[in-house]
C-alpha cells in the first residue's frame, strides 16, 4: 500500500523548496500550513498580503494580538526585521513581481498552467475571491499545493479546467500528496514522486498526460508529528 | 486647526443618502466599529460599501447592513466567519455586490486619491471578473483596465491622531485604513488616542494630516 503524504507533509515539502532570502506568498487554506514548517536553517520571509513581511506561527506561549493577524485572520506574530505596511503597498509588491514565490490551493489547474480555485459555481453562498486573482499572476513563480485527487476520486489536474478560473497560464510548479510536478512548455514535467508509487498509477490518477523527468526523485519527507 | 470632534455624531455630521462609503479594516483588524455602529443608528439609506469583508457578527460593518443601509457592496471577500448579516441580504436579493480582487480595490481607491482615473492590471485577465473589460495588451502582455473608485466618505481606525489628523497605526490593523484615507471626500478616522500636536514622531507619521478631515477619540 503506497502512502500518500500528510497535509503536514505536503506544507513541510514546499517549505524546504525555498532558498535562503526568500519572500514568499502563503494563500489561505492549506498553504497557511507551510509556515509552520518553516525550516530553522535558512531566512525565508513571509509575506501577508494585510500588510506584513516577516510573519512567523504563534507559540503556545504567545499570547495572540487581534491587531497582528495572516491573511486567514488568525494570529501571527512578526520576526525582527519584519515591517507592516497599508495594502496599497501590499497589492503593489504582490502585482509588481517583487515577491518571488506565492503558493495557492487548486480546485483545478490545468496542463498548460490555468488555475481555478475561488470559486464553485454550484454553491449557494457569495462569491469570494480575495488576492487570488492578483497573487495568480503578480507572484514571480506560482505554486500549488493541493490533494492530487478531489474527495470523489476525480483528477484535479486536467487537460481544460471546467470551474470558473483565477488565472491562465500561470502556475510554474504542483506539489500534491503524490508528486512534485512542474508545468513546461512541452507539458506537464513529473518531478518527484513518492515511493512505491508506478507512474502508470500516477498518470491513472492525473487528467492529463505526464512526462518522468529523467532525473526523478523521490519525493521523501520525514515522519512529522501532527500539528 | 483643529479637526478633532467633540463626539461621534459630530464626526459623522451631513453624510448623506446614496453616498459611497470607503471602509477600513481586514476583517475586525483596524475595522472602524464605532464609528459604523454610529452611523447605523443615524440609518442613512443606499449607502455603496467599499470594505474587503462584508462585516462578521452584529456589530460596525454587519450593523450597517443589517439596518438596511446598505444598497450595494464592493467587497473581495464578503463571506468570512460569522458574515450572517451580509449572507441574509445577499441571499434574499437585497444587496447588490460587486466583487473586485483585492489588490484591485486597494489600487482602484489609491487611483481615486492619486488623480488617476483607471489603471491597467493583469489581474482578473481571463477570468469572468475581467470579463466586458477594457483590454490592452504592452509588450504582448494582455492587462484589464479599472477605474478609480472615489468615496464620498472614508470611515477609518487609527491608534494615535493628532488635531491636524496626522494618524499612526497598530501592527496589521494598518491594512486597509491609510488608502481609504486617501481616497475619499470627506475622511474620518477614530482614533484610541489623540496625540498633541508634535507628539507623533514626523518620521512616523503613515497618514499625513492632509488626507484626514476629522478625528474622534472612541474609548475601546
Amino acid at each position: 500500500m503506497v502512502q500518500a503524504l500528510t497535509r503536514d507533509q505536503m506544507c513541510w515539502r514546499v517549505a524546504h523548496d525555498f532558498d535562503e532570502g526568500t519572500y514568499v506568498n502563503l494563500g489561505v487554506g492549506l498553504p497557511l500550513g507551510v509556515l509552520a514548517h518553516s525550516p530553522a536553517d535558512r531566512e525565508i520571509i513571509y509575506h501577508s498580503e494585510n500588510g506584513i513581511l516577516g510573519m512567523e506561527p504563534l507559540e503556545e506561549s504567545d499570547e495572540p494580538d487581534a491587531n497582528l493577524i495572516n491573511a486567514g485572520k488568525r494570529p501571527v506574530k512578526l520576526m525582527k526585521g519584519g515591517s507592516y505596511f497599508h495594502h496599497a503597498d501590499s497589492f503593489l509588491m504582490i502585482r509588481g513581481g517583487h515577491i518571488d514565490v506565492c503558493v495557492l490551493g487548486a480546485y483545478e489547474i490545468s496542463e498548460k498552467g490555468d488555475l481555478a480555485n475561488w470559486r464553485l459555481p454550484k454553491s449557494k453562498g457569495a462569491p469570494a475571491v480575495g488576492g487570488a486573482m492578483d497573487l495568480a499572476y503578480g507572484a514571480k513563480k506560482l505554486y500549488v499545493l493541493t490533494d492530487h485527487n478531489a474527495k470523489d476520486g476525480s483528477p484535479k489536474i486536467v487537460k481544460e479546467c471546467t470551474l470558473p478560473l483565477t488565472g491562465v497560464t500561470c502556475v510554474d510548479r504542483i506539489f500534491t500528496d503524490l508528486a512534485v510536478i512542474d508545468v513546461t512548455d512541452e507539458g506537464l514535467l513529473v518531478r518527484e514522486m513518492i515511493d512505491g508509487l508506478e507512474f502508470d498509477e500516477l498518470q491513472n490518477r492525473t487528467g492529463a498526460p505526464l512526462r518522468l523527468a529523467n532525473d526523478w526523485q523521490s519525493l521523501s519527507v520525514p515522519q512529522l508529528a501532527e500539528a | 486647526m483643529d479637526k478633532i470632534q467633540a463626539n461621534i455624531e459630530m464626526a459623522l455630521e451631513g453624510i448623506a443618502d446614496g453616498s459611497v462609503i470607503l471602509i477600513g479594516g481586514f476583517g475586525n483588524a483596524g475595522e472602524p466599529i464605532a464609528l459604523l455602529n454610529a452611523l447605523a443608528d443615524k440609518k442613512p439609506k443606499d449607502l455603496t460599501v467599499v470594505t474587503n469583508n462584508a462585516g462578521s457578527g452584529e456589530e460596525g460593518i454587519g450593523r450597517l447592513l443589517s439596518e438596511g443601509c446598505v444598497r450595494k457592496a464592493v467587497c473581495s471577500f464578503p463571506r468570512v466567519e460569522g458574515s450572517v448579516a451580509f449572507e441574509k441580504l445577499y441571499e434574499a436579493g437585497k444587496l447588490e455586490l460587486e466583487l473586485v480582487p483585492q489588490g484591485t480595490i486597494a489600487e482602484r481607491v489609491r487611483s481615486a486619491g492619486a488623480g488617476i482615473p483607471g489603471f491597467y492590471t493583469r489581474t482578473s485577465f481571463g477570468t469572468e471578473l475581467g470579463e466586458g473589460k477594457e483590454v490592452r495588451e504592452f509588450d504582448g502582455v494582455p492587462y484589464v483596465f479599472e477605474e478609480a473608485i472615489y468615496g464620498d466618505v472614508a470611515l477609518v481606525k487609527a491608534h494615535r491622531g493628532d488635531r491636524w489628523g496626522n494618524l499612526t497605526y497598530l501592527k496589521s490593523a494598518r491594512n486597509f485604513n491609510p488608502v481609504m484615507a486617501m481616497g475619499a471626500t470627506v475622511t474620518v478616522a477614530q482614533v484610541s488616542e489623540v496625540a498633541e500636536l508634535g507628539d507623533i514622531d514626523p518620521e512616523h507619521v503613515i497618514t499625513p494630516s492632509i488626507f484626514v478631515d476629522r478625528v474622534v477619540k472612541v474609548e475601546e
